[in-house]
């Protein structure tokens, strides 16, 4: 699939001769694309006069990036010390195998990626997953099912409460 | 007219609940009922307590009713009974659990949590705010780094440097160009409360930071925030614009000559970026690696320049020992250990939530005070964990420890940025070891030896002996090379990583002898070493288990035993969770 680059030749004119702008560009590349693509860090790399190894190097270090494409719902299942004592990580089994989806890669259907994330500072309504920018607190596996089922598209119903 | 005020907390377990729609739906309400010159709706930050949606009618008298586990629709009867008629709804008052949970603390930092819209500087003002920036400036910097450090202030992020001297230390390093830093990379699991001052109160932390720009000499100053903390930015954002229309920041702060101006710096989600020196780098747009200190950022900091770090909670007590005095802030909490500090408390505790309390405070009368206890009244008490991945897990004999750096530093565990997660006899301690040491490991940078191949090879015996693979030399192993690792570790994630190792080896080795020498997970937290079954002597027939399996395993009839039928049975322990008596093994 070929990468229009139009809005990342954008970006980087935008944080072009500023001081620390490299990761709030990859930022912003991702906010844009949905994942930071090899053709944006071989363009930035030519445009900033830095080698791509160094790019990879930063987001390869940080969490947050992505270097491939991921679901169309992102699914954050908090892995906290808070979460794991009220279950979190038993959450986070059942979903990965009732979704079919390895942690980093998309489902098959594309519907969703699913994440296990340090902590989302909501200990107190642990376990808690976040579905996009949806926080879901105190959940179960039962719980969880219905959730998801208001993400999927052949459900009609809105996301959120 | 003083109008009566309708606070909505509008945290994230108000807004997950729907605190928007019952925002909404009260002005429509106040509309209807030609209410809205009398009556108007406050959208605040998080009180600190997770009841959905928490609401306060306060009359401009000042009296004032709480309701909890509010639901949008109820905006319509709290409106008619309430409002209109003077009858409080009384299925909604807030019970005793919320009163227990506010009883005995002693809110600095917090005050203005969940009582103003965040979003609108006036409120700030209206308590009080940005006083103590007028009088600081009335101040010279010298005067203001010394109040500071009379205070006796320390680091709320975790290592508890005396704040008044880092101070000094930045305002005597020579340069034209320093920096302040305001660290919100809140990465310890377990902690929320610089999420929530961000979110419930911004200015008092910008405040904070201005005010320590203008005791070091800086003229610029950065908030790094979490990038997990999406709600925290936009208020923070809002809340710098609102500040520098109000000429609190800027070329001339409150037309004293004096230049200062803030920026926000997304964290990328990274851990070990908690650390000055690795923050310091992100900053830059470097991987976030720390560096050997010295030279501390003190003197050579953010671009080479000197720069001080202070984390959210202590830059919000600035502004409140400039205002009070020295020996007001002093005059909290025991010898070294002064003020209040806010705790993250969670786990399998009844009220989960944000506490402040003073220094000095026992552990025992935290979980048992606010905390109102154990989750479960049949499931008792096994140990705190306080102080993140870099503190340790406490058990009952120590709960009468008071809380001050020293003590419990004492302890083997840390006072870190102040989680504290309550387990139960279902949390195993190994298995706390090795999710600590899983983290520790997945978040090291890997710079140095001790930390990113060190801490992996403890992580391997942990996993081991938590799958039923436990062999004996195991506990000797992790002894030997733990205080090996915290020995030798370059910056503070590896120096304090074994602590949970080292704290439980210290209060729980019965549980680490059953794992190796028994096979057996007391707590039934290791799937490996649990059988799946029910033990009839304990079983209280009341067919929980058979309501939360997701798979169909468990059969169960009234009157009668649970049964789990073990080809269907996916070991998803949501039946060890929800049993009230411990009875399946």
């Amino acid at each position: 699939m070929k990468i229009n680059l139009a809005a990342a030749k954008k970006l980087v004119g935008k944080y072009r001769d500023k001081k620390g702008a490299l990761i709030p560009l990859l930022q912003e590349v991702q906010a844009s694309y949905g994942y930071v693509p090899g053709e944006a860090v071989s363009l930035i790399a030519g445009e900033f006069g830095i080698y791509p190894v160094d790019i990879y190097g930063i987001l390869t270090f940080y969490a947050q990036f992505y270097l491939t494409p991921q679901g169309k719902h992102i699914v954050k299942v908090c892995q906290g010390t808070a979460c794991h004592v009220m279950g979190g990580k038993e959450l986070l089994d059942y979903m990965a195998d009732s979704l079919g989806a390895a942690e980093g890669k998309p489902t098959r259907d594309g519907q969703f990626s699913l994440e296990r994330v340090a902590c989302l500072g909501c200990c107190g309504m642990a376990p808690a997953i976040v579905v996009d920018h949806d926080f879901y607190g105190r959940c179960t596996i039962q719980k969880v099912e219905g959730i998801l089922g208001k993400y999927r598209p052949s459900k009609k119903a809105k996301p959120g409460l | 007219m003083e109008k009566t005020k309708i606070l909505i907390c509008m945290g994230t377990s108000g807004l997950s609940a729907g605190a928007e729609s019952l925002a909404a739906n009260f002005e429509k309400e106040l509309e209807r009922h030609n209410l809205a010159g009398k009556c108007r709706v406050v959208r605040t930050g998080d009180r600190g307590l997770f009841r959905d949606i928490l609401v306060d009618i306060v009359a401009p008298g000042g009296g004032r009713v709480t309701y909890e586990y509010v639901k949008p629709e109820d905006a319509v009867r709290i409106t008619e009974a309430h409002l209109l008629r003077g009858e409080p709804v009384k299925e909604l008052l807030a019970g005793e659990d919320y009163k227990q949970f506010f009883a005995g603390q002693m809110r600095i930092v917090l005050a203005n949590c969940g009582e103003i819209d965040p979003e609108n500087i006036e409120d700030y003002i209206a308590c009080g705010g940005y006083k103590a920036l007028a009088l600081a400036l009335s101040m010279t910097p010298e005067k203001v780094a010394q109040e500071v450090k009379a205070s006796g202030l320390r680091g709320r992020g975790g290592a508890g440097f005396l704040t008044g001297l880092k101070w000094e230390f930045c305002r005597a390093a020579k340069s034209g160009v320093k920096y302040v830093i305001c660290n919100g990379d809140e990465g310890d699991p377990g902690a929320f409360m610089d999420r929530s001052i961000l979110e419930g109160d911004p200015q008092a932390v910008i405040e904070g930071m201005i005010i320590a720009g203008y005791a070091i000499g800086a003229g610029e100053g950065y908030v790094y925030c979490r990038a997990e903390y999406p709600l925290a930015i936009k208020r923070l954002e809002k809340a710098i614009a609102q500040a520098g229309k109000k000429g609190f920041l800027g070329k001339s702060v409150l037309k004293s000559g004096f230049a200062f101006d803030i920026r926000i710096k997304q964290g990328a989600g990274a851990f070990v970026c908690g650390e000055e020196t690795a923050l310091i780098a992100s900053i830059e747009g470097r991987r976030g690696m720390p560096v050997p200190r010295p030279p501390f950022p003190a003197q050579q900091g953010l671009w080479g320049k000197p720069t001080t770090i202070n984390n959210v909670e202590t830059l919000a007590n600035v502004a409140h020992i400039i205002t009070k005095g020295a020996k007001w802030f002093a005059a909290i909490g025991p010898e070294g250990s002064k003020g209040t500090k806010v705790f993250a408390l969670a786990g399998k505790v009844k009220n989960t939530g944000l506490v402040e309390v003073p220094m000095g405070t026992t552990l025992r009368s935290l979980v048992f005070g606010p905390g109102g206890g154990m989750l479960h009244k049949n499931i008792g008490f096994k140990g705190v964990q306080i102080g993140g991945p870099s503190g340790g897990c406490l058990p009952e004999s120590l709960l009468d420890t008071p809380i001050d750096y020293e003590s419990i530093t004492r302890t083997g565990a840390i006072m870190g940025s102040g989680g504290m997660v309550v387990m139960d006899q279902l949390t195993c301690m190994v298995d706390m070891a090795r999710f600590f040491l899983d983290f520790t490991v997945s978040e090291s940078c890997g710079k140095c030896v001790p930390c990113r191949v060190g801490l992996k090879r403890m992580l391997e015996v942990l996993e081991e002996i938590c799958a039923g693979g436990g062999r004996p030399g195991h506990l000797e192993f992790l002894n030997e090379l733990a205080p090996a690792i915290k020995d030798t570790a370059l910056c503070g994630l590896g120096n304090t990583a074994p602590n949970s190792v080292l704290t439980t080896l210290k209060y729980f080795p019965e549980e680490y002898k059953e794992h190796i020498e028994d096979r057996i997970c007391r707590a039934s937290a290791c799937v490996p070493l649990v059988k799946f079954e029910v033990l009839e002597a304990k079983c209280i027939k009341c067919g929980r288990c058979k309501t939360v399996c997701p798979s169909g395993a468990i059969t169960w009839e009234k009157g009668g035993y649970a049964r789990i039928d073990k080809v269907k049975c996916i070991k998803c322990k949501a039946c060890i969770n929800i049993c009230p008596v411990m009875a399946i093994k």
